[in-house]
């Protein structure tokens, strides 16, 4: 057992020297720190198994091993030194993923000292990204473990029209942003669409832009801009260099990756007849969206999301509070996915993350009602293979396939339902809760001292 | 063009229902599971029979009556209609479109003379949209805005165009701790300060002022209205949530001998039994479990269950800005309840029975029991669960129609993208 834990961590050790951290010395900076510590071998038994590939496996096992999915299937024999879960009458699915998150950058307690996910002093900010802004002791991040979540996209807010770069984090305990920080996951690239810039500096301001066609035109100079900073760029670069290299803009470098395709575009929009809008922006500069979100009005553009392979990032049933929610309905995840489109469930908050399982439920029953049959086995990719998708890690997590990272939760019923539970989180093969043993006391130092639980005096 | 029918079709089935008698008839709901919150629980196996606008039969022996409307129940769940203890249903339509909202004042000139009824909007979209989802009644009430005191709320039905004001000035609004004090200028003492000041002004009104300098903190409208309050007939709904601040606040009500009522209660289940002993009723929302403000450092998932153990009357409502547009998903939140631990019926009873209770409407509404007025949701299954649904909903014995503009919605776009029922090969 010992020999395997020392076997594990070594075999760890050697990742991440091999990875990112190529020389103590020179860590490459703002680089992920994240190595998942050693851990025994899982096999989990006779659950009913929701693989995130679409297929459901009654009586199923899926072994963890090594930080890796290593086998899903039957009757699997537990390895010597395995720990053995007996999952009877439980459920399994791949660890959550949620599309759009903003702990850590509006942490709990949302007092202004924390308050650190929109840069609104400009409405292009495409230098900043809110990794910086991350508080890695928000309490948010273990709840949302309790409710099975294991990766999350931390993202700036939708004040800017180019509100700066988000990060995708694994959740575990932190106390550095870099120890949550999801190993060679893509950065993404934060626009919103719509009220939000507009009235952030046209109707409170008094300042460009204060219409939709100001946002546009804003999207538009923007990228302009990058496209000859590219140019530039790309001609000092590689052996032929010629002429020299722009001055650095850190803005203009964001841009550039998105043109380059190495920074996913991740654009706050509710009504459908902006995204078509914000699609033709794309193709006039050449970049790609790699999904809508919130996406009041995915439903009625469907056939277009899926003709252009945009994702859509949906909520199970908030709408009306702003003009552009106006036509929220509760069957738009489901009409999304019966398009053929890719469907997404977010929370976009620190309550609601803790159950999108059940927000996926609703969503799937609604589709029922409104007559498009979707299996459960359908419905979980929502909530891991789909997310994982649009943030370019599809490789690595959302389905329980061999190899993949071992984010897995082990649910005391039906996932879809009210009263399910997650029982056990699993990242990276790494036991990161355990409802029959929680933690004695609680992950965020924020939280020490502060629960209520003891009141020793009279 | 289909769809385009289908809207006249439901304004002419609207201003029929807003201009017929009520000749619901008789109607028996058969082979039902009955939750009735009242002395007969649960019939596992019974018949509901439901007599133009009342409840005239439950059990497990009543046979439907000659000529009645029989529903089927298959063994499903039928529960009283569900009761939104708070939420501002009926003043607003967009939240961030001001002209459509009238929720809470930015600049008010008035604080407790506001009444909720004056502005509610029976034909507001959002109506048909929560009672199809089994919501039949709401205290709708003006949110907290910029004065301590928010105004007055009523009890109104999800389910008329005409008779719609069940009970007026069902309750008082006001709130204190962290934005109360805020509202004050800035401390906790300041905003107890200016509430005991109020009904100062309330129970000195008419006499001459002590200081006439110092500028008056109602109007003469807004002393009429607290009357009621001072003298214990209309509860004062406090939003208060830090342990502390729900001390203070009973010893506020003592003081002033207020029937009082707790909004919020984050904390309230480590000062339960002071609650309970004293009879205060707490609204709560059982999702808040982070320490998102320092007045809710406490919170905890499983707070509804200590409440109820303490024996504190508690009833289930969203506690955020969702709590009109989504009032629908009061029951996924006593499901959560449930999750942690509390009693299932008591869930059911904190969104009907209770918050009828809170209000004082409990002779008429909140449970199923003969005599009481016919507001029922036969369920597709467990009434809790995210995947449940009505099959049909009963307002005063009304059937209320299944349609919504978020249906018409749905249903435009399935056929115009061909999917669902409209799905190639169906």
């Amino acid at each position: 057992m010992r020999r395997q834990l020392c076997a594990a961590a070594l075999a760890a050790l050697l990742a991440a020297c091999g990875g990112q951290q190529q020389d103590q010395g020179q860590r490459e900076p703002y680089a992920s720190t994240y190595a998942p510590p050693a851990a025994p071998a899982v096999l989990i038994r006779h659950a009913t198994v929701l693989t995130g590939t679409g297929s459901r496996l009654d009586d199923g096992d899926v072994l963890l091993e090594d930080h890796r999915i290593a086998k899903v299937g039957k009757d699997l024999p537990a390895p010597s030194d395995a720990v053995v879960v007996d999952a009877q009458g439980r459920w399994v699915t791949p660890g959550i993923i949620d599309p759009h998150s903003h702990l850590g950058v509006y942490a709990s307690p949302e007092v202004w000292a924390l308050s650190d996910g929109n840069e609104a002093t400009s409405p292009t900010t495409p230098n900043v990204w809110s990794e910086h802004s991350i508080w890695p002791q928000d309490p948010g991040f273990e709840q949302a473990r309790r409710g099975g979540v294991t990766s999350m996209l931390i993202l700036p807010g939708s004040a800017n029209l180019i509100g700066g770069r988000g990060t995708l984090v694994k959740n575990v305990p932190a106390t550095t942003y870099q120890e949550m920080k999801f190993p060679g996951a893509p950065q993404v690239l934060k626009m919103a669409c719509g009220e939000n810039p507009k009235r952030v500096y046209g109707l409170e301001q008094h300042r460009f832009p204060s219409t939709w066609m100001g946002d546009v035109a804003g999207y538009r100079e923007a990228f302009a801009k990058a496209a000859e900073y590219k140019k530039k760029r790309d001609a000092a670069r590689g052996k032929d260099a010629k002429g020299e290299p722009p001055d650095r803009d850190l803005g203009l470098d964001t841009l550039a990756d998105v043109l380059d395709g190495k920074i996913l575009v991740q654009m706050h929009c509710y009504r459908a007849d902006q995204m078509a809008t914000m699609l033709d922006v794309a193709q006039e500069f050449h970049f790609k969206i790699a999904a809508f979100h919130h996406a009041v009005e995915a439903y009625k553009v469907a056939p277009l999301l899926k003709a252009s392979g945009t994702c859509a990032v949906m909520w199970a049933d908030w709408w009306g509070f702003k003009m552009e929610a106006f036509d929220g309905i509760r069957e738009n995840i489901a009409m999304v996915d019966a398009a053929g489109a890719c469907a997404t469930v977010h929370s976009d908050d620190p309550i609601g993350i803790q159950r999108l399982n059940q927000e996926a439920g609703k969503a799937m029953a609604a589709g029922w009602r409104a007559g498009i049959d979707i299996p459960r086995e359908r419905a979980i990719r929502w909530i891991t293979a789909n997310p994982a998708r649009l943030l370019g890690v599809a490789d690595r997590v959302g389905t329980l396939e061999h190899g993949k990272d071992a984010d897995v939760v082990v649910w005391n019923t039906d996932p879809f339902s009210v009263y399910a539970r997650a029982d056990l989180v699993y990242v990276d093969g790494v036991l990161r809760f355990d409802r029959a043993n929680p933690p004695a006391q609680p992950d965020s130092d924020f939280k020490l001292g502060l629960l209520g639980q003891r009141e020793e005096m009279p | 063009m289909k769809s385009t029918m289908i809207g006249n079709g439901i304004a002419a089935a609207l201003l029929c229902g807003a201009s017929l008698p009520a000749a619901a008839g008789t109607v028996a709901i058969t082979n039902a599971e009955i939750h009735t919150l009242g002395r007969a629980g649960v019939v596992a196996h019974g018949t509901i029979v439901i007599r133009d606008h009342r409840i005239d039969a439950i059990g497990e022996a009543v046979q439907p009556p000659a000529g009645a409307r029989v529903i089927d129940a298959a063994g499903k769940p039928v529960t009283p209609g569900l009761f939104d203890a708070y939420t501002s249903l009926g003043l607003k339509e967009v939240d961030a479109v001001e002209e459509s909202n009238d929720a809470a004042p930015s600049k008010p000139r008035y604080s407790a003379a506001l009444d909720a009824a004056d502005a509610f909007n029976p034909r507001s979209t959002l109506i048909p949209v929560t009672r199809v989802e089994g919501i039949t009644r709401a205290a709708t009430a003006p949110e907290a805005g910029e004065s301590l005191i928010a105004g007055q709320g009523a009890v109104v039905s999800l389910g008329s165009l005409s008779n719609w004001l069940v009970k007026p000035k069902a309750a008082m609004y006001a709130q204190a701790g962290e934005s109360g004090a805020k509202l004050a200028g800035g401390s906790r003492s300041a905003a107890w300060a200016e509430l005991r000041e109020a009904f100062d002004e309330v129970r000195h009104a008419g006499m001459p002022r002590l200081s006439p300098d110092h500028p008056s903190l109602l109007g003469p409208l807004d002393v009429e209205a607290l009357k009621p309050v001072l003298s214990g007939d209309e509860p004062l709904v406090l939003y208060v949530n830090r342990a502390s601040d729900i001390l203070a606040a009973l010893k506020f009500a003592e003081d002033e001998n207020l029937h009082l009522v707790v909004r919020g209660g984050a904390e309230a289940w480590m000062v339960a039994p002071q609650l309970a002993e004293r009879q205060v009723p707490v609204i709560l929302d059982p999702r808040l479990d982070l320490p998102q403000r320092f007045e809710i450092l406490a919170a905890r998932p499983d707070a509804a269950t200590l409440l109820q153990k303490a024996g504190v009357l508690l009833a289930i409502a969203m506690d955020d800005e969702f709590n009109t547009h989504n009032a629908r998903n009061l029951r996924q939140l006593a499901g959560n309840a449930v999750a942690q631990g509390l009693d299932k019926e008591a869930a059911l009873a904190a969104v009907t029975l209770n918050p009828a209770r809170i209000y004082g409407v409990d002779g008429t509404l909140g449970s199923l029991e003969p005599g009481k007025i016919a507001d029922l949701v036969l369920w597709d299954g467990d009434p809790l669960e995210t995947t449940s649904f009505p099959k049909v909903v009963f307002i005063d014995g009304q059937e209320v129609p299944a349609t919504t503009r978020q249906t018409e919605l749905r249903d435009r776009y399935l056929q115009r993208l061909h999917l669902g029922p409209y799905a190639a090969g169906k």
